[in-house]
């Protein structure tokens, strides 16, 4: 009987370590369903963007309330989750506080866990109060309306009630440790909760062993479901942040990738030796598609990107397109390459892993053309993403599909197309006219 | 016409066999358009004034492609690029200096995949250069009383990261230098990028020249500096939209160096 505590933790362990790994393997199969990108080379710039933009946080704190509040969330959550080890190993050894005879060392880790605790608990406030009570601007447009919106809500009620639970745990085991009870060894500095521990004055051993208990279970296992909403949720980022800014653009931001596939035309057509009306080898490939009607059109960086997007809007509130009232909200281009990339996963689920057309696609039945077609292409989004998230790319491939595979561009813009394949400028000037400024 | 210019195209410099030290590549905007052209003479007269032996490709140019390519067409882009490639690499071109930011822009990064490899810089860089070598004077006068404020051309801020070139350049007009709100990583676009200059704008609140004009406005200019044509375009209709042409112009850096001489 006295091991069904262990049995019954290492039990809810490895169910939530299990669901968490299936997650894991599904966004992986979903991401690897973009395009091969070459990102090779350039190790060590790229681990040095990962360090300082990932780890150190250095494009969250270009606003500086938001973005110390979300350090000391970030910290808290990396280094209470030292604490998260000792209960683990308590949970499956039956032990308690197994790291105590680390003495003072571990009196400063659990009163710096409080301390921070108290912080998160403040930052989340101040958080939600942004969200719910004053409204930024940022987190009210169309796209975060429903389960957007209610989703932010969630991780923040998750994160106090589990920065509750903890320091509920601690006042908890630092009134059996006043009252000598046995099991509960004298560890642990507990300059939070030893205020809440005076509400517990009056209580019995026995009721503050089990108040003790249910917070430290409650504490664990709301720990092991928020792993496992993360997949579900634009919380994703506190992992994906990492691989992403690693993979995120090297290249100046105002260098576009020349397509592979155009140019080996351009070649064939401007070689005078090749025969234009040559028939194709048999056994040639099919023609590329050229630009992205579909989330499989993009590559798996771009879709990476769309799992890593924690909706913050800082893209969408820098945009300049968004801030004069057009629709395009680079945010939604984002939420909305996400969400067809999970329909197009729960596609595959349903029928075996292969995914069977569904008669829609991102390109209108997700991204209007009215979007695609307001971007100036500034990069401001691309500047203001805290995790190197490159919505612009996505914009003009989907723009290159209009304008390549449906010849559907702006009116006004196919004649400006047409005039540089004419003669050579945007406008119908003759080329010969090019040096007409130099006298007058 | 106010002043001849010298200009010699590159076809005239390998008949007259000389070696220039920089092709100007002057982009379709400062060929055609009239407010553009002016940059383009303004340029020429710094280039004249400091003895660079400059060339142009002339009718040889064409564009770039960089608008095609912004507005999905990347088929246009390359059948542009690989002609204009032709004729540079056809001339042994190593350095390349431009007034118009997209030009720069796509021939600095995006041409050397295609096999047009060059130095390609922009022209407020070169003037800066220019001035660094002793090789352009100025005499600084004419704007000594005035309050300029630079806006960010978002390719070559933002893309490129050059945001110091303009403004050191600008400190020679020994006129007061004011910042925008939001300036160079942080700048607004003028929206005229990503082809928008050449189709209308989609349904909204207002016009981004417009909104961003304001931000030019809050400083109290007497003139708004650019270095791009398209810029200077969004931005000349953003002070007519707020009724402020008779107190406040827009002008190139190129421009107000050339007064400033």
């Amino acid at each position: 009987m006295e091991y069904i505590p262990n049995i019954l933790f290492a039990l809810a362990l490895i169910f939530g370590i299990t669901f968490f790994t299936r997650n894991v393997k599904k966004l992986s199969r979903n991401i690897k369903l973009g395009k091969d990108v070459d990102v090779s080379g350039n190790t060590s710039q790229r681990w040095r963007n990962m360090a300082r933009i990932a780890l150190g946080q250095s494009k969250m704190v270009v606003r500086p309330i938001a973005g110390l509040m979300h350090i000391i969330v970030y910290v808290g959550f990396i280094i209470i989750n030292i604490e998260v080890l000792e209960i683990i190993i308590d949970g499956l050894l039956g032990t308690h506080r197994i790291f105590a005879p680390l003495g003072t060392i571990y009196n400063v880790l659990i009163g710096s866990f409080e301390v921070l605790a108290l912080l998160v608990i403040i930052a989340v406030v101040i958080f939600w109060i942004r969200r719910n009570i004053i409204r930024l601007k940022r987190f009210i447009k169309p796209e975060m309306e429903g389960w957007p919106k209610m989703d932010g809500n969630m991780i923040l009620y998750i994160e106090m009630v589990l920065m509750l639970l903890f320091l509920t745990m601690n006042a908890a085991d630092f009134q059996l440790q006043q009252l000598d009870a046995p099991h509960y060894t004298k560890a642990g500095a507990f300059p939070v909760s030893q205020f809440i521990a005076v509400l517990f004055q009056e209580a019995s051993i026995s009721s503050l062993i089990i108040l003790e208990r249910s917070a430290w279970w409650m504490h664990i296992l709301g720990i092991l479901a928020f792993l496992n909403y993360l997949y579900y949720s634009k919380h994703l980022h506190i992992l994906l942040a990492f691989p992403n800014t690693f993979y995120g653009k090297l290249k100046p931001q105002g260098e576009f990738n020349n397509l592979k596939a155009v140019t080996d035309e351009v070649k064939l057509m401007m070689d005078p030796s090749a025969d234009p009306y040559a028939a194709p080898p048999e056994d040639a490939p099919e023609p590329e598609k050229f630009g992205a009607s579909d989330v499989m059109d993009l590559n798996w960086v771009q879709l990476m990107n769309a799992y890593t997007c924690t909706e913050c809007g800082r893209c969408t509130s820098e945009c300049p397109a968004n801030q004069t009232g057009k629709k395009l909200s680079p945010r939604k281009i984002m939420m909305d390459t996400r969400d067809r990339l999970e329909e197009v996963g729960k596609n595959m689920d349903a029928n075996k892993g292969e995914f069977v057309p569904d008669g829609k696609q991102l390109l209108d039945d997700y991204i209007s053309r009215e979007e695609l077609w307001a971007c100036t292409t500034c990069n401001a989004c691309v500047q203001a993403c805290p995790v190197s998230i490159d919505p612009l790319s996505i914009i003009v491939e989907m723009r290159r599909f209009l304008v390549m595979e449906q010849s559907a561009a702006p009116t006004e813009l196919n004649n400006m197309m047409s005039n540089i394949e004419n003669n050579g400028a945007p406008w119908p000037y003759n080329q010969m006219d090019r040096l007409n400024w130099v006298n007058e | 016409m106010s002043e001849e210019l010298r200009v010699k195209t590159m076809e005239e410099h390998i008949a007259q066999g000389t070696q220039p030290e920089i092709l100007f590549w002057v982009g379709s905007a400062g060929s055609y358009d009239d407010r553009a052209k002016k940059i383009s003479r303004a340029f020429v007269k710094i280039l004249n004034k400091a003895n660079v032996e400059f060339g142009l490709l002339g009718p040889e140019e064409s564009c770039t492609g960089d608008v095609a390519k912004r507005a999905g067409n990347e088929f246009l882009f390359q059948m542009q690029a690989m002609m204009n490639i032709e004729v540079l690499n056809g001339y042994e071109v190593k350095r390349i200096v431009t007034c118009d930011p997209h030009s720069f822009n796509t021939l600095k990064n995006e041409y050397p995949g295609l096999g047009g490899n060059y130095e390609v810089i922009h022209h407020t860089q070169y003037i800066k250069e220019l001035i660094d070598n002793g090789r352009l004077s100025l005499e600084g006068q004419v704007y000594k009383e005035k309050r300029i404020t630079f806006h960010d051309p978002c390719y070559l801020g933002r893309a490129n990261s050059v945001y110091d070139a303009p403004r050191e350049v600008l400190k020679n007009t020994n006129a007061t230098i004011v910042e925008m709100k939001r300036h160079k990583k942080s700048a607004l676009c003028c929206g005229a990028g990503g082809a928008q200059m050449f189709k209308e704008p989609e349904k909204g609140d207002m016009d981004i020249n417009v909104l961003r004009t304001q931000d030019a406005l809050e400083t109290n200019p007497n003139i708004i500096a650019t270095g791009c044509p398209y810029c200077n375009t969004m931005m000349t209709d953003g002070i007519k939209a707020h009724e402020k042409e008779d107190s406040v112009t827009v002008l190139d850096v190129a421009e107000l160096i050339a007064n400033s001489i």
